[in-house]
């Protein structure tokens, strides 16, 4: 196989990776605030959400092989899964492999919630905060065409977003209608301290 | 073998996130403040597939499906 | 005909009985285990907590889902209001209800008594405290003292097991009910203080006691707690607390959670469990209330309903929300009057909320609108507009 072909499905498939990740923090943060209208019900973000996630593992799968097939990266399988084992760019490609990894676990986890319970599914899912963030850094970091115009416009974009979704999420609160109520009984009725 | 299912809701658990009532109009609907009113009994077979994504898309887990009781059964205590 | 009773001996106003008069009084501790099951099942012996459920049969379920660990919660918190029984015994005769507890431990296989009681009632606590310290060093092993928030759900028998266990007084999700995983993931016994009393005294008879306690709160002469013969009529307990102290109109009876009754159909209501289910009625906690003609009641009701809104641990969305709705559509038809709009929000409402809680207290509340809406049904309809009477 070409070796340029590699390359630009390797850049190709990891910008869309990072496109797809984007949105699905964005979506997973706009189910939590029960985002919906007449034309969008709220499982559809859920769906989305869940779906878009599962491609994403598809086109990082494939970001993943082309990269470790490419003999011009010199990588070894022992890279796509320890991190900073490379000789190429070890920091910013260690920060991919870690990446990878957070999802892999979050998806897992998401597919036996049931299994697992809510709780430790929700630990673990709170993984995606580190993970985002490592993937952007990864592709800064890593790729030669890093600051080329279109890649740079599109990390932006994801850059922006997933932000202005953070920034919506930490400003509007809970949603769930009997927070404070809960919690105002509880802190009444709590003898932990007691025991 | 009573292979009837139904639908069960954790009344502490749920939030009132309401996906389940989007998924499953037939059995399950809205009260006045958002939470889920299910319509007691089993499943019919034919929206058994739908009960079942509405309890996997839950986001809180807090609806489920068991077998459905029998008339003698879930005697209450205290 | 009649064996002994719970208040008999020293005058419960003069303090605890102490073991030792106890012990000369009764004798000593019967042995207990399945036999005394048996007996339970036998005499019929139901609940006095509130839901009257046979304790034989609960024993039973117990004792079968017990792996040798079992624990016994002997609920003392007393939440309603107007309920002041479970602390008269606790105060007069702790030594009966730790004779119940421990016949319990041995009957359910339990190795551990937890006798929860309200934060607040200092002399139950008290007497409780000094009577344990009374008992024999193996009897005193197995038993410990947990307070209680004063909250009306932290009496509930998923909540006294969340608070014994988490040291956190709310309900929680039933199935599994705690007779199969309570404390500790162990089959737990939660039974009433006074339906101990009384199994300490069945056990040493063989019989029933045919007795339960009352408080007779309300427009009274003379409120406070009596012990009557079961199929007293209720007209004659109210006698006891020297008769209405103006004219009645009705009888709440069961407390918050109970129903009202016109005094016309009251008087002649028996005092009994079996008697009371036959009418669709209810002993409940065994509060009897009297409401004076002079007050509103439409008014009263309201009170209640916003207090028991109030007291909803708001866990669930339909409680919490539906119960605050059901208390203010209540409280505009009282001061402001009625209203068509009004009415019909809390028949939906009413439906609405019913059976969608995780523990009875929505249902309870429901039930007793509905009652007073059945009971008043001319008062509801017809309410003028006037200010609200203090609290």
């Amino acid at each position: 196989m070409s070796n340029t072909l590699l390359w630009y499905t390797t850049r190709g498939a990891g910008a869309v990776s990072l496109v797809l990740l984007s949105a699905v923090v964005v979506l997973g943060i706009l189910s939590v605030l029960r985002v919906q209208s007449t034309g969008w019900p709220r499982f559809l973000t859920v769906g989305l959400h869940r779906n878009l996630a599962l491609m994403t593992l598809v086109f990082l799968g494939l970001h993943i092989v082309t990269a470790v097939v490419d003999p011009f990266t010199h990588l070894g399988w022992l890279a796509a899964v320890v991190p900073f084992s490379s000789y190429y760019r070890t920091f910013w490609l260690g920060l991919g492999t870690i990446a990878f990894e957070l999802l892999l676990a979050v998806v897992l986890t998401s597919l036996v919630r049931g299994l697992i319970g809510q709780s430790t599914w929700r630990l673990v899912h709170w993984l995606t905060y580190a993970c985002w963030p490592f993937a952007v850094l990864h592709g800064v970091g890593t790729g030669t065409d890093a600051w080329s115009a279109w890649l740079f416009t599109l990390q932006a974009i994801c850059v922006i977003a997933v932000l202005a979704a953070i920034g919506y999420r930490l400003m509007a609160g809970s949603r769930d209608p009997l927070a404070r109520e809960r919690s105002s009984y509880l802190a009444a009725v709590d003898r932990r301290e007691q025991r | 073998m009573n292979k009837k299912l139904e639908l069960v809701v954790d009344r502490i658990k749920c939030d009132g996130r309401g996906l389940c009532a989007e998924i499953l109009p037939e059995m399950i609907r809205l009260d006045s403040w958002g939470y889920p009113i299910v319509t007691p009994g089993p499943i019919p077979e034919h929206l058994t597939g739908l009960a079942q994504r509405a309890v996997d898309d839950c986001p809180v887990l807090a609806i489920a499906l068991r077998r459905a009781a029998t008339q003698h059964q879930r005697q209450k205590g205290t | 005909m009649s064996g002994p009773r719970l208040l008999d001996g020293p005058d419960p106003l003069m303090g605890p009985e102490r073991f030792a008069a106890h012990a000369r009084r009764l004798g000593p501790l019967p042995k207990g285990g399945h036999a005394l099951i048996d007996l339970l099942v036998h005499t019929g012996l139901t609940g006095r907590g509130g839901a009257g459920f046979p304790v034989g049969i609960k024993w039973k379920a117990v004792a079968a889902a017990s792996r040798g660990g079992a624990v016994v919660i002997v609920n003392g918190a007393e939440g309603e209001p107007h309920s002041k029984k479970d602390r008269v015994l606790m105060t007069s005769r702790p030594h009966l209800i730790l004779d119940g507890a421990l016949l319990a431990a041995a009957a359910v296989h339990a190795k551990q008594v937890v006798i929860y009681i309200g934060e607040g009632h200092h002399a139950a606590l008290r007497s409780m405290t000094e009577a344990i310290s009374e008992r024999s060093e193996q009897e005193r092993r197995l038993m410990r003292i947990v307070t209680a928030p004063a909250r009306y759900v932290a009496g509930d028998s998923s909540a006294t097991v969340h608070l014994v266990d988490a040291g956190i007084a709310t309900p929680t999700t039933t199935p599994p009910p705690p007779r199969e995983r309570g404390v500790g993931g162990a089959a737990t016994l939660v039974q009433n203080v006074e339906t101990l009393a009384h199994v300490a005294l069945v056990a040493r008879t063989g019989t029933a006691t045919g007795t339960v306690l009352i408080t007779v709160a309300g427009a009274v002469r003379a409120p406070g707690v009596f012990e009557v013969s079961l199929g007293t009529p209720l007209g004659e307990a109210v006698q006891l607390a020297g008769g209405p102290s103006e004219a009645a109109r009705a009888v709440l009876l069961g407390g918050y959670f109970g129903r009202w009754v016109e005094v016309a159909d009251a008087w002649s209501l028996p005092i009994d469990p079996h008697g009371l289910r036959e009418r669709g009625l209810s002993l409940g906690c065994g509060v009897i209330g009297v409401l004076p003609a002079r007050q509103c009641p439409v008014c009263e009701v309201a009170g209640i309903m916003r207090y028991l809104a109030s007291e909803s641990s708001a866990q669930c969305g339909p409680c919490f929300f539906g119960l605050r709705a059901l208390a203010d559509a209540c409280t505009r038809i009282a001061e402001r009057g009625t209203d068509a709009g009004d009415l019909q929000r809390l028949l939906r409402w009413s439906g609405e909320v019913q059976g969608r809680g995780a523990c009875k207290h929505p249902d309870g509340a429901v039930m007793f609108l509905q009652s007073a809406m059945k009971t008043f049904g001319d008062d509801f309809a017809h309410h003028p507009a006037h200010l609200r009477r203090s609290a």
